[in-house]
């Protein structure tokens, strides 16, 4: 079965004022359905078709660039939606303390992560992630590389995720990046992370 | 040397409607100031504090690098465009080009092709080679084709705030205004 667009849990301007309506919709029905489209049309007739995304990145220094940029592009929009939200809640429980041993505290884990974000030049993606001893790291990621590919140089299981292309911001905040930086984390949905921290 | 922000050749809405007054604002006002005040911060005290821009993109390597290579990039970028622009190239260029791709339709299909296909990031570059034969290169990020000794005749920005205020995911309509403002003579007198 192809891959499909995923139904967002929320309205498009269910984000305001941190991520913008118009933002929310392009990214959503233009970019990534791009990406889904060019994924399927890249794995469609091939040993690759009806494979997993997880199973196609996994072992993505096999497939073709195509695979890498659009099978990217499909899984971290895909990953980005579910990581935001409406509600706020904020981390607790076995997910807080293993926060804590990594980073010192909440806002120091903050403070990495948006300079992850801050300093990915160009276009990419900043993650906090579970290695595969159990720890929390921060990494960031260039184009629509991440963390599940075996070619990335830190890998793991992305519990939460922002995307620094500029499309995911120039409308509302243009060059102001750390002004985004900042927003998100009046959006991130800590249950979804926390669930992700839980399964991964 | 402290570098400073160049003089756009034309007012910040004389490329409308392909490119409109406020993504030059915001292009050439704020990101190409940004490089600017960046690679000022990070020169003193490194190796690079005396050297020239065309240095600093030849042998910079990380943040000194990405910000000088952003700084020459644009002002190479901004003075590629005009108002009055567009059309065939004349003269010795358009010579070149027809030599090195046939006719100047199959340079601007190779050409348009590689600034749409770019992924991410990046600059597509008309350069001249050692040899004297032109060539179309995709740049990622703030790369220059000065690094591999090549001379640089035009380029177009295809990050996405170039084009995102204008054109939002349509990369291609960019580049097809992109084509109604090159300054050929400009192009021309690289060579």
């Amino acid at each position: 079965m192809a891959f499909q667009l995923p139904e967002l849990n929320y309205k498009y301007d269910a984000l305001e004022p941190y991520i913008d309506a118009q933002t929310m919709e392009i990214h959503h029905t233009k970019h990534h359905s791009t990406y889904t489209d060019k994924l399927n049309g890249a794995v469609k007739g091939t040993a690759d078709e009806g494979k997993s995304i997880e199973d196609l990145l996994k072992d993505v220094s096999n497939k073709s660039i195509a695979i890498r940029n659009n099978g990217g592009g499909f899984y971290n929009h895909n990953f980005f939606w579910e990581i935001l939200g409406p509600s706020k809640g904020m981390p607790s429980g076995e997910f807080l303390k293993a926060i804590e041993t990594a980073f010192g505290s909440f806002d120091a884990f903050k403070v990495e992560f948006a300079n992850a974000a801050t300093t990915r030049f160009g276009s990419g993606w900043a993650w906090l992630i579970k290695q595969s001893d159990g720890s929390l790291t921060v990494t960031s990621t260039p184009n629509q590389d991440n963390p599940i590919m075996d070619i990335s140089v830190v890998t793991g299981v992305p519990l939460l995720a922002l995307d620094v292309w500029e499309h995911a911001y120039y409308l509302k905040y243009q060059n102001r990046r750390p002004e985004y930086i900042d927003a998100f984390w009046n959006v991130v949905n800590w249950t979804k992370v926390e669930d992700n921290f839980k399964r991964g | 040397m402290k570098f400073e922000l160049p003089q756009l050749p034309y007012a910040a809405d004389a490329l409308e409607p392909y490119i409109s007054k406020k993504t030059i604002e915001y292009h050439y006002g704020k990101h190409h100031q940004t490089y600017i005040n960046k690679l000022n911060d990070l020169l003193p005290g490194s190796d690079f504090e005396k050297c020239d821009l065309d240095t600093i993109v030849k042998k910079g390597h990380n943040g000194i690098f990405n910000n000088g290579a952003q700084v020459w990039n644009h002002t190479f970028y901004f003075s590629s465009l005009s108002p009055n622009g567009g059309g065939k190239p004349k003269g010795k260029i358009a010579q070149l080009i027809e030599d090195n791709f046939g006719t100047f339709e199959k340079f601007q299909e190779i050409f348009t092709k590689a600034a749409t296909t770019l992924f991410g990031s990046g600059w597509v570059w008309l350069v001249q080679k050692d040899d004297g034969s032109l060539e179309v290169l995709k740049a990622s990020n703030a790369d220059n084709p000065l690094r591999n000794g090549h001379k640089p005749l035009l380029t177009i920005d295809v990050w996405e705030h170039a084009y995102y205020l204008d054109y939002q995911n349509r990369r291609p309509d960019y580049i097809d205004g992109f084509w109604k403002l090159i300054n050929w003579d400009v192009v021309e007198s690289r060579l």
